[in-house]
C-alpha cells in the first residue's frame, strides 16, 4: 500500500494508423505544470490579496505611491514577476484546453489559439518590462502624488 | 462534475481579470494620474462587489485545485473526493467569512 497514486496523465498516443504521434510529451508536461504551478499560485496570490485588499485600508489605500511603495524591493519584483509568469502560462494553457474542447471547427480554433497567444506574448511582456523599468519617482509629477522616499 | 464546470467558469473568469489587471497597472509607467484616475474606478462600489466577486472565483479554484491535485497524486484521492469536495466548500465560506467584511468595509467605509 503506497501513498502516492499512479496519476492518470495525459501519455503519448499509441502508434498505428491515423494516429499522429509527433506531439511526444508535450502534454503530460502541461499537465504537471498545471498542477505545480497551480500549488505555487495559490501562496503568490493569496499573499498578493492579502497584502493589497485585507492588510491597511484594502482597495482604497492603492495608488501610485502604494504601487512604488512596493516595486522599491526587489522582493515584491520578484514575487509579481513570479505570478505574472506563471499566473499567464497557467491561464493560457487552461484555455487552450477549453478551445480544444468546444471549438469543433479547425478554422475557429486557429484563429481564437491565435488571438489568445497573441494576448499571451503582449501581456507578458508588457507586465514584465513595467516591473523592471518602472520609475518610483518620475520627474515632474507632483510630490503629493509619490511614495514618501522620493523627497528623500 | 458540477465542481469541473464551476473551475473551468472560474478559470476563463480569472484568465480575463488577469489581462485587464496587467494592462492597469502599466498605467504606473505612463504617469502616478492616469494610474490613479483608472485604480479609482476599481474604489467604487459596484467594482467593490465585482472585486468580491473576483475573489470569490480566485478562493474556489484555489482550493479545488488542490482538491484536483490531491485526487491525482493521493493513493485514496479518489475514494476521498466526495468528502474533499464538502471540505473544499466549507473553507470556501470560512475563508469568503473572513475576507466579505473587511473588503467590503474599505469599500462602503468611506474614507
Amino acid at each position: 500500500m503506497s501513498l502516492v497514486a499512479d496519476p492518470k496523465a495525459p501519455r503519448p498516443p499509441k502508434a498505428g494508423p491515423g494516429r499522429r504521434t509527433t506531439r511526444g510529451n508535450t502534454e503530460l508536461y502541461g499537465w504537471v505544470f498545471m498542477r505545480a504551478s497551480g500549488v505555487l499560485l495559490v501562496v503568490l496570490i493569496f499573499g498578493h490579496l492579502f497584502v493589497n485588499l485585507v492588510a491597511g485600508e484594502g482597495v482604497s489605500q492603492i495608488d501610485f505611491g502604494f504601487v512604488a511603495g512596493k516595486w522599491a524591493s526587489p522582493f515584491w519584483q520578484v514575487w509579481d514577476l513570479l505570478m505574472l509568469w506563471l499566473a499567464m502560462i497557467h491561464g493560457t494553457n487552461g484555455m487552450r484546453t477549453i478551445v480544444n474542447d468546444y471549438a469543433e471547427k479547425d478554422t475557429t480554433r486557429l484563429v481564437l489559439k491565435g488571438l489568445l497567444y497573441f494576448a499571451f506574448v503582449l501581456v507578458v511582456v508588457l507586465g514584465t518590462l513595467v516591473i523592471f523599468t518602472f520609475d518610483p519617482c518620475p520627474t515632474g509629477s507632483p510630490a503629493d502624488l509619490l511614495p514618501s522616499f522620493c523627497t528623500a | 462534475m458540477w465542481s469541473w464546470v464551476a473551475h473551468r467558469v472560474t478559470g476563463v473568469a480569472i484568465f480575463f481579470f488577469l489581462l485587464v489587471h496587467v494592462l492597469d497597472t502599466s498605467l504606473v509607467r505612463v504617469s502616478p494620474e492616469a494610474y490613479n484616475e483608472v485604480i479609482a474606478t476599481y474604489k467604487n462600489p459596484v467594482m467593490g462587489l465585482g472585486e468580491a466577486g473576483l475573489v470569490a472565483a480566485i478562493v474556489f479554484h484555489a482550493f479545488n485545485g488542490i482538491r484536483i491535485i490531491l485526487v491525482d497524486f493521493w493513493s485514496k484521492g479518489t475514494k476521498y473526493q466526495r468528502v474533499m469536495l464538502w471540505i473544499v466548500l466549507g473553507l470556501f465560506v470560512v475563508t469568503m467569512a473572513g475576507f466579505l467584511p473587511r473588503h467590503l468595509m474599505h469599500v462602503f467605509g468611506g474614507e
